[in-house]
């Protein structure tokens, strides 16, 4: 294949990758800009969104983009609620230390993996496209619905955006962020606002699934990945960070493509690994972190 | 807090009721061995299971076909007039737990025999510890690594044709049917490595040429990125995968295609295992190759045994479960399940085997074994076992898909097969 639509191949893969990437990031980064959690589990609750997305479409009757439409809907909703019952049974109850909800979380990964083994099975399950069109290049044909995913990828974080900026729950949010006493003291329910939190962290992991599920399958060991990748983009971005997770899942996902393509996609990862190792050397709070005080 | 920690205040009772607890284990374990020993204590064979991990697919079914093959043994008579037990154990298709199962199964649950793994690393990480505590370890792997000689005197792999006599008995078709430039997309590990040694090999050897080797890492879940890796001049596309991602694989692949210009396209049925032929996104499919160890569509010409085979086990003529049409089966692979539980059930009766202090004899009557005529025991076809490599060679299917069913269009003889041997393991000491 010539060089130019090798790479057009290549910047469009890692564009699918980027856009994935930022969505299930952004959740990770949320709870710990706002909580201080680092959520173990994160990828699980990727995961649960794609099993669930994959009931919803043998439960819910009628054509593809129907299923498809309620399940994405249905499915950060029910992540969420479980998410939210998380925080309150097991995190609240640990103060939110960091090295207790590290354990717990890592505990809250087993469990709801092995949940998933036993009710959903050891089988990876296809979960039909909404729609499937073929784009025709004249080199190669690529797949529509993988567009699809980008575009949805970047109406659902301007959404997020939107919420966070401008929206009185944002503005909570925010100020929780900043000092949790001080918000606690203006009469914030800190408690009720952590729960929220975490249930749109696993939210957003949710979505990305239910959106690359009809790409892949449904598979109880899925959440291993985007929990590896999520993490680097948010340390490259800088934790908690919006910003800086949305710029380094582009990144990390564009150059993914672009090096997986070109050489070897063990390679793009060698990489990644090495680029965190470099920035915690020499920008531990990130490209677009605040240095703790 | 900290004091807390470190002390290990033990009460007397508690040491007291741990020793009396010891003791009690010591002496259950060295009770004699010899009691269990009389003739109507049932045969138990451990069966390694992939019952969870990439390779469940394969399990589920490997565990229906095992169950099936049990039954007609049973009804028949047992081995040796004994009546027969499987137990199961899941490795979660990891060759840490293998090896943890293989001495459980023999340890604990005192199995006279184990047999049932699949995946080649999980064969590669359990058949050492096997052949430490001298159990014999039947493989149903397809892998080379047992004819290659380097495992050990207690593995063998009597149920089914390894990856270098499969490739080398289908080259000569490939290379005069679909093309000589062959491009090759495997998985990066031990089974694709097969592949790719041996089917290069082969194509070289029938003047053909693989321009190109595409290996994938068996975790990756995205694959179009490796497609344009594949060269233009590409005459025959050769494809193996396994793993969750297979459907993914597929799909991804017609997708680059589409209905354009593409090569001919030769595939081994991993790559389609357990996956409906007609899923929506494989209509590319249509009027390609596969290499099929045991035909998932019931052919015309099927023999008595294979109707029967397919019966037992509860597949229909698409090879899905007859229970449930989305159930597709891993038929080209699972019927090695129901065969090493026939060679074995032959080998302990030559053996007149009675108790784990046979079990050297099992394996010397398995190594003199030189055939396994078709039958209801061997419903995929006859073998001929080569008793120095440990290994059996069967025939070969290779199907076309017609009308979005896989059609036999030609079936390799045994001699195609062949191969020098690498390896003798009767010299081994056990």
């Amino acid at each position: 294949m010539d060089f130019g639509p090798f790479l057009l191949l290549a910047l469009m893969e890692g564009l699918v990758t980027a856009a994935v990437l930022a969505l299930t990031a952004s959740g990770l980064s949320l709870v710990f800009g706002i909580m201080r959690v680092v959520n173990v589990a994160h990828g699980e609750f990727f995961m649960l969104g794609a099993v669930l997305a994959w009931f919803v479409s043998q439960w819910v009757p009628g054509p593809a983009p129907l299923t498809f439409a309620v399940a994405l809907v249905v499915c950060p909703l029910i992540v969420g609620s479980i998410a939210a019952l998380a925080d309150i049974l097991i995190l609240k109850r640990l103060n939110y230390e960091p090295e207790a909800t590290i354990v717990a979380t890592i505990g809250l990964l087993y469990i709801l993996q092995q949940a998933a083994l036993s009710f959903y099975g050891p089988d990876a399950r296809p979960v039909p496209a909404p729609f499937s069109f073929r784009i025709h290049l004249p080199w190669f044909g690529y797949s529509g619905y993988k567009l699809a995913v980008v575009v949805a990828a970047i109406v659902i974080l301007l959404a997020v955006w939107l919420i966070l900026k401008h929206t009185r729950a944002g503005l909570i949010m925010r100020a929780t962020q900043i000092d949790r006493d001080t918000a606690r003291a203006f009469g914030i329910n800190v408690d009720r606002v952590y729960a929220g939190v975490f249930a749109m962290g696993a939210g957003l992991a949710a979505i990305a699934a239910v959106l690359i599920v009809p790409i892949q399958q449904a598979h109880y060991l899925m959440g291993g990945d985007p929990l590896l990748l999520s993490f680097i983009v948010v340390i490259i971005g800088g934790l908690g960070s919006l910003r800086g997770t949305l710029v380094a899942a582009l990144l990390i996902g564009l150059s993914d493509g672009v090096i997986s393509t070109f050489f070897a996609p063990t390679l793009a990862k060698i990489i990644a690994t090495l680029v965190v190792a470099l920035v915690l050397v020499f920008r531990p709070q990130g490209l677009f972190g605040r240095r703790a005080i | 807090m900290k004091s807390k920690l470190i002390t290990s205040a033990r009460s007397r009772r508690s040491v007291l009721k741990g020793m009396a607890g010891a003791g009690a284990l010591l002496a259950a374990g060295a009770t004699p061995r010899f009691v269990q020993a009389q003739s109507s204590e049932p045969i138990r064979l451990g069966f390694q299971l992939h019952r969870t991990g990439i390779g469940a697919s394969y399990g589920r079914w490997y565990e229906r076909t095992a169950s099936a093959a049990l039954k007609v043994v049973n009804d028949a008579g047992g081995i040796n007039g004994r009546p027969v037990e499987i137990l199961y154990e899941d490795d979660g298709t990891d060759p840490k737990r293998g090896a943890e199962v293989v001495e459980k199964l023999t340890t604990q649950a005192n199995c006279d025999l184990i047999f049932g793994a699949l995946f080649s690393h999980v064969v590669m990480g359990s058949a050492p510890r096997a052949g430490e505590l001298k159990v014999p370890y039947l493989v149903c792997s397809e892998g080379h690594h047992v004819a290659s000689g380097v495992l050990n005197r207690w593995t063998l792999q009597p149920g089914i044709t390894d990856v270098k006599s499969q490739v080398q008995a289908m080259a000569p078709w490939v290379t005069s049917n679909l093309g000589k430039k062959v491009t090759m997309v495997f998985p990066d590990y031990a089974f694709g490595h097969d592949h790719r040694d041996f089917f290069t090999a082969a194509v070289a050897a029938e003047g053909g040429e693989v321009i190109a080797h595409v290996a994938i890492p068996p975790t990756e879940t995205s694959f179009t990125r490796y497609f344009p890796q594949i060269p233009s001049e590409t005459e025959v596309l050769y494809h193996v995968m396994v793993g969750p991602a297979v459907l993914t694989f597929v799909k991804e692949l017609g997708e680059f295609y589409g209905s354009g210009d593409r090569p001919e396209i030769f595939g081994f049925i991993d790559s389609l295992e357990a996956v409906d032929i007609a899923s929506p996104g494989l209509e590319f499919l249509e009027g390609t190759h596969f290499w099929e160890g045991h035909p998932r569509y019931k052919q015309d010409n099927a023999t008595e045994h294979e109707t029967f085979y397919r019966e037992a086990v509860g597949v229909d003529d698409n090879g899905a479960s007859v229970s449930d049409p989305a159930d597709v089966s891993t038929y080209a692979h699972m019927f090695s399940a129901w065969e090493t539980l026939f060679a074995i059930k032959e080998a302990m009766e030559v053996a007149g085997y009675q108790g784990p202090a046979d079990r050297e004899k099992v394996v010397e009557a398995m190594e003199a074994t030189t055939e396994y005529p078709e039958g209801q025991g061997h419903p995929q076809g006859p073998k001929t076992f080569n008793g120095k490599t440990h290994q059996a060679f069967g025939l070969q299917s290779i199907s076309k898909v017609e009308s979005g069913k896989l059609m036999r269009v030609h079936q390799t003889s045994m001699e195609d097969g062949f191969y020098p041997d690498e390896a003798d393991y009767t010299t081994m000491s056990f």
